[in-house]
């Protein structure tokens, strides 16, 4: 199974847990997708690891654009009619807070899903989703 | 200090095993160049890091790490001595796709500060620069005059 194909089996199933399977940096940082309130959340685990500043404490920054990709990305995959991989053509991220060493949780929703082109909106948060450490602003080639 | 002098030190400080954090050690994160306002950093191919088990190509979220930190280490390498630095805003264009199995290097250049926000471009490569692979515009801002983290001649951490 491809990408695409994993990530439909899972909306069908509810079980996102074969996605590390297909995407060993997923696995490999501890970032896992879940089911929640009819979407999906993307959960990134506390983990020393993803430290970009040992002074500070605080989550890499490149890190952080990652996990908004790639809840962007599920979150595509997720629309309806959606049978190809997306592809980034731009990313912006916006850095508002220092990440702190705990469990990191990032959402996504797609502002115009268009024919070959789509815009998506991520939001990065920890303890509050009003309060996000990052957000993101992309296009994504559709075909 | 002069520059030359602090570009040696902050050379050799990222040299040392365990002077780079722990989420470029991760990464298996290289300096490959350092010199005024600019910085060249590579991370090695591994299958671990792959956005894709099939094609094994490297995940766009490694490229994105890899700009991150070589614009910082460039706005350093600019500001001539050690100061609190955080990411404002990174755009990034996706050029091309990456190659499976190949190392990303990305090459940034601090090519202006200001009081509060230093300016960076960089580019994302395999081997060549003039067939990049990604292409970013980055704002960092200055958060403490202070250096942060020990001094660049300490052996650790």
């Amino acid at each position: 199974m491809n990408f695409v194909e994993i990530i439909h089996a899972a909306r069908d199933s509810g079980d996102y847990h074969r996605l590390g399977e297909a995407i060993p940096y997923m696995e490999s940082l501890g970032l896992s997708v879940a089911p929640c309130d009819g979407g999906v959340v993307l959960l990134l685990a506390a983990a020393e690891l993803h430290v970009g500043n040992p002074w500070r404490q605080a989550l890499h920054g490149g890190l952080i654009g990652a996990v908004l990709e790639t809840a962007a990305i599920v979150q595509l995959i997720l629309e309806p009619d959606v049978e190809t991989l997306p592809k980034p053509i731009n990313i912006t991220v916006d850095y508002l807070r220092s990440g702190r060493v705990v469990e990191t949780r990032a959402r996504a929703r797609v502002t115009k899903l268009g024919r070959r082109v789509a815009n998506v909106y991520a939001s990065c948060w920890q303890d509050d989703e009003a309060r996000p450490i990052a957000t993101l602003s992309g296009h994504f080639l559709m075909t | 200090m002069n520059d030359s002098t602090f570009l040696e030190q902050l050379r050799a400080f990222l040299a040392r095993p365990g002077n780079q954090s722990p989420h470029n050690q991760f990464l298996g994160m290289q300096i490959v160049h350092l010199e005024h306002a600019r910085a060249v950093l590579r991370v090695p191919y591994r299958a671990a890091l792959a956005g894709n088990a099939t094609s094994g190509v490297l995940h766009g979220g490694v490229i994105t790490t890899v700009i991150d930190s070589a614009c910082g280490v460039s706005v350093i390498a600019a500001l001539g001595k050690r100061m609190g630095i955080a990411t404002l805003d990174l755009r990034i264009d996706y050029l091309k796709p990456a190659r499976p199995g190949e190392a990303v290097t990305a090459a940034a250049h601090c090519y202006k500060v200001t009081r509060n926000i230093c300016f960076v471009r960089a580019l994302a490569y395999h081997s060549d620069r003039d067939d990049p692979i990604a292409n970013c515009a980055a704002s960092f801002m200055i958060t403490s005059l202070e250096p942060a983290g020990p001094a660049l001649t300490e052996e650790t951490l």
